[in-house]
């Protein structure tokens, strides 16, 4: 099963909390093992597979846990699962949980837990489990403590589906038979993880507390957490930088000030703590309507914008300019493989010349609607910004359209938009994260983050079908660089940058972040330093 | 007319109210002669800072000249400031002067619709009018004139009130005039001076309502204002102090200018403090 991080890290915390709580070294108050976290804004709940968004991530990846962790290279290792097989042929994975785990309840953690999250919850609350579950035949309950899925094929992408991000373990004794929607628990969670939820008082803070039977030893470092409300950016930079909160995450700190935080002297600052999701900043086009159904209007979209500059100026260095569907530092990105589109306005001109769009009146061809992601000033507005003043270069007028959430969401649901701009995540295999924005299955009228766009090309799902269920990884890579090369050829969206999301974190905490997958993973390791 | 020109003008206040007005107003207007490029062109890097090579106040945080973004946003705010108060006193003069004439049920029904609008919060009732309409810059003025009329048609009432039953009016009904004409001919002329004060105070509350709008992101985004300069820039204030003080103070200074003008002109018409 190879080396187990955590297992080592839950030793080495052991041993500093062998140390009876009285010898603690003065001033180590209750108060001060405390992390205070901040919330942009309030999670409507706390159902984590009903509303899988960061800040859910970041609260309930303390609650609900995994079975299995990921290192940095992205290989599995025990959590929930003590151990796991997997047949050489890929059709069947067992899993053997660990007996000594209780949910927050008391309740014990068994097979049927697992066998209703992975069966029946996930798959109908999570779109990304509902994609990944579906290449699942059966889910047999061998023993208490023992389970198998059999496959309809083999999924190579399944060990990294049970991600803590996508795939978090939920109370078959809790939700079973209930409406998911509706469930009280959904405001009072149970999970097994190292914090257990506490109080929610509404506009201001959700409070977390040690969980004091939690089965790893020595865990948790911390006696809880605040996750504050924390609305306006200039309050989450002076509530980090006086020391009043302690983490910092993605969003939480804007890109312009980012050089500020990292001369802080104390604070650590992370680059890698949302590597498992690997997200793109990208903008969505309406391939339903002309021109964007027009390959080489696309084409002329991409080469009309400097990405260089959105990443070095407007996003203030973070980030690397997008070439592929599929993030640089994820598995199966092939630079050779992909169609490139550097910054060339003549080029941007001629293409818009060829397909007839000749400039107007003012030297406008063409007039459309970019619609903006409600973020508050940050750095997609500034992006959007930028790319309709390096659009009007090549005569293109773009108008803005500010949206709020539910209008963001009904209008790209619903397909009721030229352009959007919008980041998504990769969460660790193409077949996760990527391949829903373009299989033409996915296709599903009032559903956002799905194939909103329209695009449909047969080789692109023939592709991604195949990609999918290759058993031999040399296999999987060869069709994930034909499946680039197209995607790119077709432009079938526009990738922006890769976004390099930070996390800060106070330096009088360690062992933060752990793991690619950042938070999500929890803060069980968490101590003093 | 003469005696009012004298006593507005014999005040320093007044006057400097009035200067810098009229430099906010010119620099409006002059704008697009100034810089042809438009506010929103990207002229260099991010942040920065006043005096750099080209760049008499510095650039914001997408490398635009923040003296063009000043200049531009004058026009926007100048704009929603006049003619959303045009509207409002629009609005307010026609309700106040037919429930301040009529009186009896009419009086009472749109009293009752006017205190409807003066009980909601009415910056909250803004952004939904705004939210609901989509944002832009029509909206922005509607909206803004649809929660300021009440105060008009409050003043309007009460001076109709008070010069319906003097004898000048008794006297055009005499000689046989319609209702509409003694109200627009006779009696609003005789009314016009609080609300000349009103309006004038309106336009500056209208801009700061304006830039608080912008500031949350639910102004036109295709429009630079000052306060959407302020807000688009709010991250950057801990490294960059010129994005959001000069916005601010460009609003604070012409606020107080048309302030300044508003109390000149009531010192002027207020027939109780004209001595």
């Amino acid at each position: 099963m190879g080396w187990d991080r955590r297992a080592m890290l839950g030793a080495a915390a052991a041993g500093v909390f062998a140390v009876p709580s009285w010898a603690q070294a003065p001033g180590t108050t209750a108060r001060q093992r405390t992390i205070n976290a901040m919330m942009t804004d309030e999670p409507a709940h706390l159902n984590y597979p009903l509303f899988n968004t960061r800040i859910m991530q970041e609260i309930c990846g303390n609650i609900n846990e995994s079975l299995l962790l990921f290192d940095w290279q992205f290989r599995p290792h025990p959590n929930l699962a003590r151990a796991f097989e997997m047949s050489p042929d890929g059709m069947t994975y067992t899993f053997y949980l660990r007996p000594d785990v209780r949910w927050h309840d008391g309740v014990p953690f068994t097979a049927r837990d697992v066998a209703f999250s992975c069966g029946v919850m996930l798959p109908q609350l999570n779109p990304r489990s509902r994609n990944a579950f579906s290449h699942v035949r059966a889910i047999k309950v061998i023993d208490r403590y023992t389970l198998r899925f059999e496959m309809k094929q083999p999924f190579n992408a399944f060990l990294l589906s049970l991600m803590a991000s996508s795939a978090p373990m939920m109370p078959a004794h809790i939700f079973e038979g209930t409406n998911f929607r509706t469930n009280p628990y959904n405001f009072k969670p149970v999970g097994t993880g190292p914090f257990k939820f506490n109080r929610w008082v509404r506009g201001q803070f959700i409070h977390l507390t040690r969980n004091d039977h939690y089965w790893r030893p020595g865990q948790p470092g911390m006696d809880g957490i605040y996750y504050r409300v924390c609305p306006t950016p200039e309050q989450r930079l002076v509530a980090m930088e006086s020391g009043a909160v302690d983490l910092a995450m993605a969003d939480d700190i804007d890109t312009v000030v980012n050089s500020r935080m990292m001369a802080n002297p104390n604070v650590v600052a992370r680059d890698d703590a949302f590597n498992g999701t690997g997200e793109i900043t990208v903008m969505e086009m309406n391939q339903r309507r002309w021109p964007f159904s027009d390959r080489r209007f696309r084409a002329a979209f991409v080469h009309a914008i400097d990405r260089d500059f959105l990443v070095k100026a407007i996003n203030f260095g973070l980030g690397k300019v997008a070439t592929s569907p599929i993030p640089s530092n994820l598995p199966y990105h092939d630079d050779k493989a992909v169609v490139k589109y550097p910054f060339d306005q003549a080029r941007a001109r001629a293409l818009l010349d060829e397909m007839g769009l000749k400039p107007g009146r003012g030297g406008v061809r063409h007039r459309f609607g970019l619609m903006m992601i409600p973020d508050g000033g940050g750095h997609w507005t500034r992006g959007c910004h930028y790319v309709k003043q390096a659009l009007s270069e090549v005569g293109l007028d773009v108008e803005l359209q500010s949206t709020d959430w539910p209008t963001f969401s009904r209008r790209s649901g619903n397909w009721d938009f030229d352009v959007d701009c919008n980041s998504y995540g990769q969460y660790g295999d193409p077949a996760i994260g990527t391949a829903r924005f373009f299989l033409s299955s996915n296709i599903r009228k009032g559903v956002p983050q799905t194939n909103i766009q329209g695009y449909s090309n047969p080789e692109v799902d023939a592709l991604f079908h195949k990609a999918a269920v290759a058993v031999d990884k040399a296999e999987a890579q060869h069709l994930y660089s034909r499946l680039q090369h197209v995607l790119t050829r077709d432009v079938a969206m526009v990738w922006l940058f890769e976004r390099q999301p930070m996390f800060f974190y106070n330096k009088r905490l360690k062992n933060v972040i752990t793991g690619p997958n950042g938070p999500a993973d929890g803060f069980g390791s968490v101590t003093l330093s | 007319m003469r005696n009012f020109l004298r006593v507005f003008l014999s005040r320093p206040i007044p006057l400097v109210g009035l200067v810098i007005f009229a430099v906010v107003v010119a620099l409006a207007l002059l704008a697009p002669l100034l810089f042809a490029r438009g506010p929103f062109t990207i002229v260099g890097m991010p942040l920065l800072p006043p005096g750099a090579p080209g760049l008499l106040v510095g650039s914001d945080v997408l490398g635009r000249d923040m003296a063009v973004g000043l200049a531009y946003g004058a026009r926007i705010s100048l704009l929603v400031g006049i003619t959303s108060t045009l509207g409002a006193v629009g609005i307010g003069v026609l309700l106040g002067a037919v429930a301040g004439y009529y009186g009896g049920w009419l009086d009472d029904l749109l009293m009752r619709v006017t205190e409807f609008f003066q009980i909601i919060p009415s910056f909250v009732l803004l952004m939904v009018l705004v939210a609901f309409m989509q944002p832009s810059l029509s909206s922005t003025v509607i909206g803004i004139a649809l929660i300021t009329w009440p105060q008009v048609a409050r003043v309007v009432r009460g001076e109709f009130l008070s010069l319906r039953g003097r004898e000048f009016v008794q006297a055009a009904r005499t000689l046989g005039m319609g209702d509409a004409r003694i109200i627009f001919t006779q009696v609003l002329p005789n009314a016009l001076p609080p609300i000349i004060v009103v309006g004038s105070m309106m336009v500056g509350s209208a801009i700061l309502t304006e830039s608080a709008l912008s500031f949350l992101g639910l102004g036109d985004p295709n429009l630079l204002s000052w306060g959407s300069m302020i807000g688009g820039s709010r991250s950057a204030m801990w490294v960059a102090w010129w994005t959001t003080v000069l916005p601010g103070l460009a609003i604070m200074i012409t606020v107080l200018a048309l302030n300044f003008i508003g109390d000149g002109l009531n010192d002027a018409l207020n027939p109780r403090r004209r001595r």
